[in-house]
């Protein structure tokens, strides 16, 4: 029963945490460019502010106008409560695995994308164009890694990737897991809309993958939008950090190993955020095709992983 | 920022002022400028100015935005997209002029181009005079708008 | 079981007396559809009786119609291919109601509804036969009667040429399946399946490689694997909605069952290198079916490639099952022909929904090119629905069939780890990055098909004057829609069954009871585990939750409708919209190397001076391999071959008594010496 609970919790911390995270990227953004910047909590309000505001709807929209903000939200709220943030294993980890959190994301991605060509303004059509594309090529890499990850641990389950890792330390360092890392890495900038494949602050319509199919929403619509945005950050941040790295996660329920789960869960995420935003100021967005170049390096990365894996088995 | 030099011409709602306190989304719209007020605005965003330690930050779409940055004497073409990024954008909303275009046409008044000041076209809250005005003043006519400027 | 099957083929006959007497009228139309619905869950309740109670149903067929050689049999695999012939076929029938309404006048509804009963009826016999007499005699019937029904509306463009090369690739299939199975029953085509199984063990491997290879052959061409695939985007666009539903989901399943029953009933299973081609083979079926699907704006064609595809998909499933079937890992090879099979089913639910939606939208809007469309999800919004139900399924995005089957692909290929030898075990991880690639650009390309069509602003006069569908067609979408959400959301029913299905076949153990309980799905080992069930329960929970909250913290509810956002233009027209081409336009040029797209331009400049342009006009086409290199030369030496031996009929009855009189001597010769 406490482990329901537990859930629950997880996944109230992740959207606690995820305006936070999107917020702590831009701000160390800021500092290394050398502004003051704005604060890290301003997502926080800028939600509040929207879900204060009124909604304007395109004549040419339809009810799937309407509907996708809830779903893109739901469904990755629903992936929050399946990966392994603070503890491992969880209730619900039977229900499942690391190829339904890359299908339920795509779900949100698929009906975000319709929502972007239902207006009938091209800039929607244009950013439901390119987001697919990316997400489409980038759709490899993520299931090599899986099968990578998988071949380690003896199963897809998110539980028992962690269970694994946390009880063979000397794996976290075999070229297979190295790589894999590497690899995902490079999807998760593709999937999130970070440097270099899509740049989160624009306002060039045509530089614009994510942001454009967004351009009709407004207020509580935006907000919802801007939340699912910002926790599958966190969901990949997460996926990163406690895969491959997963000690500090509880194993246990008690008060003590989930405080410092979410401790350590906070450190880790602001060190994968600092890596980030430094990787962002260092790099130059790159042009829209040469992202396929990009995401075919990371597939041979995966690639490489999953054959190590079985070759030093 | 000694003088105050913003002129409020329409008293922005309470409501609107605290929603809009820690986070305001700017839309900057050209309507006619010669763009030295834009090289200003834009000025805004270096790291000298940095309005995003105030919580403002421009965005993409009038959908997006909660204040318009109008500048330029509104000339006849773009009289009615002004109109409709107005109408685009969602209550509560904010308009700022911006410049002695924006005002009273400034050195285009009368001509055969223009239609008059922003507040021809649409209400508009806050004016900032100035041709161009300084980004310091600029700034201080954005903070003025939602009450974010110390006590005097 | 047996009054089930008398209802089948005595409602089938009276849909074809009633088509053959009344056709034209709204009543004979009704009968007809009514013997074709009736019949197809008279079907599928057969099948369904006979997976439950695991008895085969064998109709003694001696006892009516002695010395035909028919032997007529129904088994667990048969069965299942019986209920999707009854699911499908039953929407489409409906669906058929109303659709062919457009025909009366112009084209022959008696034909129609007479073809629709026959393949119905030939469909559901092909699942039974007992020997390769009776197979062969079906598979024959069930080509011409489609041939007959792909060329319906024969005064279209293309539609005769589509028939001739459906027509051409079917017998070339047939003649593969004539030498397969002249070998397998040592030329005694009467023997029984029982007896060729009990005598395949004795055959030298050189025989039983040939036989693999002209299954392959044989049934591919039925099922549309590249590089046979080229009658596909033809015939099946072409054909009427309901018969191009019935064509992919159920036909191209019979080269599925034939291969199924072939590679693992008869012949037992067999060396790892067959399960290697068929999987290799479905793994480039998938990719190339689905990067040609993207390039299409015509949606009928689109989903025909598609349907390659998916043909693609469930071979990975069986050729993961035939991989671990050689050596010897039973509950994995379970796990990949359950697989297989599970999107059979599912991609015919799916895939007859989506053929069945187009065929609104072309009764609405009169064309078949998405160009033209746009804006139908507000004049058309049960169509709408019923087609994003489909388009869902089809990408594979839980909690929907097309979900459920793929995990259960990509589990089965995941299970390669356990192969003792890495040359071969690595071949799964380039499967598995194949197969997550196809799904991908399968939602980008359902992402295209279903926002151009039916979101934004109607592109053409047509468009904006179209119409929902009449209430006989929204039922048998409903119908097909309703099944991919049960499909999806209880798998831990289906696949239990398809266990049942596979007992004893190729020396499968009972895997009924290993794949799932309760309400989730297992893998073999726990290596995964989930419940398609439970995520939809969570996910409708989450939705409901999060407007609650929203109203609970006083969220601003108001909402106004404006002009869409266009930078402040005044006024918005359908060319302002992003189009299809635009839309594949990126993946165009990822995947140029294989697109190789042909560009013309041609501008008219105005006469007096250069710098201003009259007219530009702009071509570009993707160039088609398989047409190109494969079968253009096949074509050109088949005419030529044709052109040389034309000259031998010189006209001159002087050459042809030279003719006879050689041949007369040749025939005495071999006599004299024989």
């Amino acid at each position: 029963m406490s482990g329901y609970f537990l859930e629950i919790g997880q996944a109230l911390v992740a959207l606690a945490l995820a305006p936070g995270l999107v917020g702590f990227v831009r701000w160390w953004k800021a500092r290394l460019q050398g502004r003051r910047g704005a604060p890290p909590l301003l997502p926080y309000y800028d939600l509040r502010k929207l879900f204060l505001k009124e909604v304007i709807i395109s004549n040419n929209a339809s009810w799937l106008f309407r509907f996708t903000p809830y779903l893109v939200f739901s469904s990755t709220l629903a992936v929050t409560l399946l990966i392994p943030l603070v503890a491992a294993p969880l209730p619900f980890d039977r229900i499942g695995d690391l190829l339904l959190v890359v299908y339920l994301l795509l779900l949100g991605t698929f009906f975000l994308a319709l929502a972007g060509l239902d207006p009938g303004t091209a800039f929607g059509g244009m950013g439901a164009s390119r987001e697919m594309t990316v997400a489409a090529i980038a759709e490899p890499t993520i299931a090599l890694s899986i099968f990578g990850l998988a071949l380690g641990a003896g199963s897809t389950n998110l539980g028992r990737i962690v269970e694994q890792t946390l009880a063979h330390p000397g794996a976290a360092i075999s070229p297979g897991h190295l790589l894999g890392f590497a690899a995902l890495f490079i999807v998760m900038l593709a999937e999130t809309g970070r440097l270099p494949v899509d740049n989160p602050s624009t306002h060039l319509e045509l530089t614009m993958i994510h942001e454009a199919m967004t351009l009709e929403y407004s207020g509580r619509y935006l907000a919802l939008i801007e939340w699912a945005a910002g926790l599958r950050l966190l969901i990949f941040f997460s996926l990163l950090v406690n895969m491959f790295t997963p000690w500090g996660v509880a194993t246990s329920l008690t008060p003590a190993a989930l405080g410092l789960a979410v401790i350590v869960l906070i450190s880790k995420l602001a060190a994968l955020g600092l890596l980030v935003a430094l990787l962002e100021t260092r790099i130059a967005k790159l042009r829209l095709f040469r992202v396929p170049e990009l995401l075919a390096v990371s597939f041979v990365l995966a690639l490489l992983a999953v054959t190590s894996s079985f070759l030093l088995r | 920022m000694e003088a105050d030099i913003a002129i409020i011409v329409r008293q922005i709602d309470e409501r609107a002022r605290r929603l809009f306190g820690r986070s305001l989304h700017i839309r900057e719209v050209d309507a006619g400028s010669c763009n030295g007020c834009e090289l200003e605005i834009s000025a805004l965003a270096n790291p000298y100015y940095d309005m995003e330690r105030f919580g403002l930050h421009f965005v993409a779409s009038p959908r997006h935005a909660d204040c318009l940055l109008v500048t330029g004497p509104v000339t006849r073409n773009m009289a009615e997209p002004l109109r409709r990024t107005y109408e685009a954008t969602p209550n509560p909303k904010i308009v700022i002029a911006i410049g002695d275009c924006a005002n009273t046409c400034g050195v285009f008044k009368d001509s055969y181009a223009v239609v008059g000041g922003v507040d021809q076209v649409i209400p508009v809250n806050v004016f900032v005079p100035g041709c161009p005005p300084e980004p310091v003043d600029i700034l201080q006519g954005i903070l003025s708008a939602i009450n974010r400027l110390p006590a005097k | 079981m047996l009054t089930l099957f008398i209802v089948t083929v005595s409602a089938y006959v009276l849909g074809m007396l009633a088509a053959l007497f009344s056709g034209r009228s709204a009543i004979g139309r009704g009968l007809v559809a009514a013997g074709a619905a009736v019949g197809s869950i008279a079907g599928l309740a057969l099948g369904v009786v006979v997976i439950t109670s695991g008895i085969p149903f064998a109709l003694a067929s001696t006892r009516f119609l002695p010395l035909t050689g028919v032997a007529l049999r129904l088994d667990g695999m048969g069965a299942f291919f019986l209920v999707v012939v009854g699911l499908v076929g039953c929407a489409a029938s409906i669906y058929g109601f109303g659709y062919s309404a457009q025909y009366a006048g112009r084209y022959s509804l008696r034909t129609l509804g007479v073809m629709l009963n026959l393949l119905l009826l030939t469909l559901t016999f092909q699942v039974m036969a007992d020997n390769a007499l009776t197979f062969l005699v079906l598979w024959e019937a069930m080509s011409l009667t489609a041939y007959w029904l792909v060329v319906t509306e024969h005064d279209q463009r293309g539609t005769v040429r589509a028939g001739v090369w459906y027509l051409a690739m079917t017998h070339a299939g047939f003649a593969a399946l004539i030498a397969m199975f002249l070998l397998l029953s040592s030329t005694d085509l009467t023997t029984s399946f029982a007896s060729m199984r009990a005598g395949s063990a004795l055959l030298s491997p050189a025989a039983r490689n040939a036989v693999f290879l002209l299954a392959l052959f044989g049934f591919g061409a039925k099922s549309g694997i590249i590089p046979l695939h080229v009658w596909l985007p033809m015939a099946h666009p072409v054909a009427p909605s309901h018969v191009s539903a019935i064509l992919s989901g159920v036909v191209i399943k019979m080269g599925i069952y034939g291969l199924l029953r072939i590679l693992l009933d008869i012949m037992g299973g067999g060396p790892a290198w067959w399960g290697g081609v068929v999987l290799g083979a479905g793994a480039v079926s998938a990719l190339l079916g689905v990067l040609y699907a993207l390039m299409e704006h015509d949606l009928k064609r689109l989903l025909a490639y598609h349907s390659v595809e998916n043909i693609g998909i469930i071979l990975m499933g069986m050729g993961a099952g035939l991989i671990f079937h050689s050596y010897g890992l039973m509950t994995l090879a379970a796990l990949g022909f359950i697989s297989g099979l599970y999107h059979t089913i599912n991609h015919a639910s799916f895939k007859g929904l989506l053929f069945l939606g187009a065929g609104s939208v072309l009764h609405a809007t009169r064309t078949r090119n998405m160009e033209e469309m746009g804006g139908l999800i507000k004049i058309m919004p049960w169509t709408a629905l019923f087609f994003l139900v489909g388009a869902a399924a089809i990408s594979a995005l839980p909690p929907l069939n097309g979900f459920a089957s793929e995990w259960l692909v990509f589990q089965s290929l995941l299970g390669g780890s356990n192969i003792p030898t890495p040359e071969v075990a690595i071949v799964m991880p380039i499967a598995v990055g194949m197969l997550a690639l196809t799904s991908g650009l399968a939602a980008a390309c359902f992402v295209k098909a279903f926002g151009i069509t039916f979101l934004a602003i109607p592109r053409s006069p047509e468009a904006e004057h179209a119409h929902e569908s009449p209430r006989p067609m929204l039922a048998g979408m409903a119908l097909l829609a309703l099944a991919c959400i049960a499909l999806g959301l209880a798998p831990f029913v289906v696949v239990p069954a398809l266990g049942r299905v596979l007992v004893g076949l190729g020396g499968l153990p009972d895997t009924h009871a290993v794949f799932s309980f309760n309400l989730y799905l297992v893998t073999p080992s726990n290596f995964a585990i989930m419940s398609p069930t439970l995520v939809a329960l969570g996910l409708l929970a989450v939705l409901g939750l999060v407007p609650l909250v929203m109203l609970l913290f006083r969220a601003n509810w108001r909402l106004r409708v404006g002009d869409s956002w266009g930078c402040g233009r005044v006024g918005q027209t359908p060319r302002m919209e992003y189009t299809a081409t635009a839309f594949a336009e990126p993946l165009r040029r990822v995947f140029a190397e294989l697109y190789r797209p042909t560009k013309e331009l041609s501008i008219d400049f105005h006469p007096d001076s250069k710098y201003f342009v009259q007219s530009i006009e702009y071509r570009s086409e993707i160039t088609p391999w398989f047409e190109k290199a494969l079968y253009g030369p096949l074509l050109w030496f088949i005419r030529l071959s044709a052109a040389t031996v034309r000259r031998m009929q010189s006209g001159s009855v002087h050459m042809y008594l030279v003719y006879v009189t050689v041949a007369l001597l040749i025939l005495l010769l071999i006599a004299r010496w024989s």
